[in-house]
């Protein structure tokens, strides 16, 4: 069975109370960062780790913290983005839910790293039962004296406070977050000033997801260098990835990076294979903002090696036949699903969720939507095709912040790969109305088309 | 010492010197001409305006002397501050050409293009962006967002409908205004610009909203409907006011002020902004002292037909019988151009 570092203790009853935390080791890691360790030392550990940001664009956490300005007399601070809003994504939420601890600690240790007397932990609005989780949490740890002024008699100062969001994906890009935190419209600051020099009031701050921060846990308990020993190349350590779609067994699962694709979906120690013995169609691998890849090409890269769950072999072959880890939403599609339609659907959730701000995400999104929309009611026609692949280029790399981005891919993606469905679509109007599309040559090379 | 230090960008291959910390939009600029980028949500005189429209787009093709790698993406030209030895790209890289068509396409699909009905057209910006930029045609066969239309106070009108969501009139009525009463609600491209549950926006200053505002989402009530605005002659005046410059554009038709107006730079920025008592209450010669007619430049129709000669399009400088139809015409342009 595989290593795992952040759920180890998931199924201990009360794992959630500070008392059964401590027992099972918890607060260990502000132990020894706080009385053994320097804040330098902290962030040298963390970058030996070869962390990379669990939120979805896998930057590497140390450098990240590195990159921190640290000006005299002005407060910097550590912010947790815990607006988990992804569509497929739900580890943070069921982290926070099971070992809310888990995140606290961590978010000691790294204020500690950084420097921070005040850090946030910015909830997503919807999240209600996880923030009075937290809040508990937080006051059981100030309690201890975990938390507070002279914190374990060392001088360290900490106050950690939770925010509940407005429950907007866009607040889930770490400057919108930022706007928002400070009480403004959440809407994405240009960049740069990078937050690492301008951040929350004009501070130098870091944004963090959920997951890395608790996964600085075990990296100041063990060592940055035993972090690094798991998981492959660049990709270090272990990753949650919650797990969706037709799957026998959907959930969170703790993974360590290296895991080859195949046997993330058909081992029984993880999603069990496609539920109800179909097959598998397509996957999404990361959250909705990444590309989609038919089962061929997920299980496998173009070269021909079996595809590992890394951030490189993911996204090996770019774009063209490759997608990325992102946040770790891993969605599967057995063969009824339709295409066209979830990308449809995806794309109403970016139309709804655009901020609005620069002109190619807030009219593109709603474009590409309507397109969309046609072509599923079997009203679309040829040139509809060519004109989403389109819009989706235009908005690409021309926003201010990733969500035109994350807008763009799963269209052109779609398109790219299940083109033919498309197609279908647009000559069999009627019959796409009553039934799907089917499998088609992008079948899951496993088991073979009868 | 600092304030020697000069930059050296090259843009579209044309070398400038600016001071550090210039903008790549402030440094083309200074080039003027073709290489300038239009800029529909950026205001010069805003602080905090800028990056939200993308038509100013521009491809750095080499960072910096010292970080001579591109840019990876396309950036704002309006916000990214020049490093010495950049080298931009605007209208030599094709790439930005089709990001900027873009960008224009998508300003125009919830766009009405009501021009034969707006106030605006004439002087607007979008007009000029769509003809330099766009097509002819559009590929966008869905309905259109509309919007009722707000009064803001009894001298402004909010036409949403028209809005690009440039958000300088929110600029506006932060910097300029002790208290902002409107502001951007709802998201994407639901999102609107609204005074919170019909409030009156009610200060001196907040005329210069029409002012900045790039397309004819606000226009000023005393002139609705009045007149075209190339019918209109600007002419230049000045009052001794006390609460502004009072430094405006009249424009004429006959012998009435039909508006006032903030003077406007080449790229349609006001150079003062004026008090609301100067545009709306002062609309009578004897209230001024003329300085005379007001340049206006541009693409603007405006001065199509009365400051300056149109320029004959190329193809009749190729064409000899039209070179020798209008050769009155050439020889009048010779003697103007300098």
């Amino acid at each position: 069975m595989a290593r795992k570092l952040l759920l180890t203790h998931i199924d201990v009853p009360g794992i959630h109370t500070f008392e059964v935390y401590r027992q099972k080791g918890g607060y260990r890691a502000v132990e020894k960062a706080l009385k053994t360790l320097t804040p330098e030392e902290v962030v040298e550990e963390v970058k030996k780790s070869g962390l990379r940001g669990r939120g979805g664009a896998g930057f590497p956490t140390g450098m990240k913290w590195s990159f921190l300005a640290k000006p005299e007399g002005v407060p910097r601070y550590l912010v947790c983005n815990a607006d988990e809003s992804e569509p497929g994504t739900f580890k943070d939420r069921y982290l926070m839910t099971h070992i809310p601890h888990a995140l606290i600690e961590g978010m000691i240790v790294s204020s500690y790293a950084l420097g921070a007397n005040t850090s946030y932990i910015y909830v997503r609005g919807e999240m209600m039962p996880q923030i009075r989780i937290l809040e508990r949490a937080i006051a059981e740890a100030k309690n201890a004296g975990l938390l507070g002024k002279n914190i374990l008699g060392t001088g360290y100062d900490l106050e950690v406070y939770v925010q509940p969001g407005g429950g907007a994906y866009i607040c889930g890009e770490e400057t919108a977050l930022l706007e928002s935190l400070e009480g403004k419209r959440g809407n994405p600051r240009i960049k740069p000033p990078f937050p690492a020099v301008s951040g929350l009031y004009n501070c130098p701050t870091v944004v963090n997801n959920v997951e890395s921060i608790a996964a600085t846990v075990p990296i100041i308990n063990d060592g940055g260098e035993e972090y690094a020993k798991i998981g492959i190349e660049r990709s270090t350590g272990t990753k949650l990835i919650s797990a969706g779609g037709n799957l026998n067994k959907p959930g969170v699962y703790e993974i360590e990076l290296g895991l080859p694709v195949e046997e993330f979906i058909y081992s029984d120690a993880y999603c069990g294979g496609i539920a109800n013995g179909k097959r598998l169609k397509a996957v999404v691998a990361g959250g909705s903002s990444v590309p989609i890849l038919p089962a061929n090409l997920i299980l496998k890269t173009l070269k021909g090696e079996p595809r590992l769950m890394t951030y490189e072999s993911l996204a090996d072959g770019g774009f063209q036949s490759g997608t990325m880890l992102g946040s770790g939403g891993f969605i599967a599609y057995d063969e009824d699903q339709c295409i066209v339609r979830n990308t449809w659907n995806f794309t109403r959730f970016y139309h709804h969720e655009s901020c609005g701000q620069c002109s190619p995400c807030r009219e593109g999104t709603g474009w590409m939507e309507k397109v969309l929309h046609k072509i599923e009611h079997g009203h679309g026609s040829f040139s509809d095709i060519d004109l989403l692949v389109d819009v989706a280029k235009k908005i690409e790399g021309n926003t201010i912040c990733p969500l035109g981005d994350a807008a763009a891919w799963p269209v052109a993606s779609a398109i790219r790969h299940f083109r033919d469905e498309f197609e279908w679509h647009v000559t069999n109007g009627q019959e796409a109305q009553a039934r799907n599309y089917g499998l088609a040559h992008y079948a899951d090379p496993l088991e073979p088309v009868i | 010492m600092a304030e020697d230090v000069r930059f050296k960008v090259s843009i579209d291959g044309i070398p400038v010197d600016v001071a550090p910390g210039t903008t790549i939009l402030n440094a083309a600029r200074l080039i003027g001409g073709d290489v300038v980028p239009p800029a529909m949500c950026y205001y010069s005189k805003l602080e905090g305006s800028g990056g939200k429209c993308r038509t100013c787009l521009v491809k750095v093709s080499k960072g910096s002397e010292k970080d001579p790698r591109p840019m990876p993406k396309l950036v704002a030209s309006c916000r990214t501050t020049v490093m010495d030895g950049m080298e931009v790209q605007s209208i030599t890289s094709a790439e930005v050409l089709e990001a900027r068509k873009g960008v224009v396409e998508m300003l125009l699909i919830n766009h009405p293009l009501d021009c034969p009905i707006c106030d605006q057209a004439g002087e607007c910006h979008l007009q000029d962006l769509s003809y330099e930029h766009g097509l002819a045609d559009t590929r966008y066969e869905f309905e259109r967002r509309t919007f009722d239309k707000i009064d803001i106070g009894d001298k402004i009108q909010l036409h949403m409908t028209r809005c690009i969501l440039c958000y300088r009139c929110v600029f506006v009525a932060d910097q300029l205004t002790p208290q902002r009463v409107h502001g951007i609600l709802g998201r994407g491209d639901a999102a609107e610009i609204s005074t919170y549950i019909a409030k009156a926006v009610d200060n001196e200053f907040s005329g210069n909203m029409i002012d900045v505002c790039p397309v004819g989402a606000l226009t000023d009530k005393t002139f609705r409907f009045k007149n075209r605005v190339w019918f209109t002659k600007p002419v230049e005046a000045h009052r001794d006011c006390p609460t502004c410059s009072g430094k405006v554009t009249l424009w004429y038709k006959g012998e009435d002020v039909l508006r006032v107006t903030a003077r406007k730079d080449t790229y349609g920025e006001a150079e003062a902004f004026i008090c609301n008592t100067c545009r709306f209450e002062n609309k009578a010669t004897s209230d001024w002292i003329i300085e005379g007619p007001r340049v206006v430049k541009r693409t603007s129709v405006i001065s199509s037909n009365h400051y300056e000669q149109l320029n004959p399009p190329p193809v009749v400088k190729k064409n000899l019988t039209l070179q020798a139809a209008n050769k009155e015409q050439f020889e009048r342009i010779e003697r103007l151009l300098p």
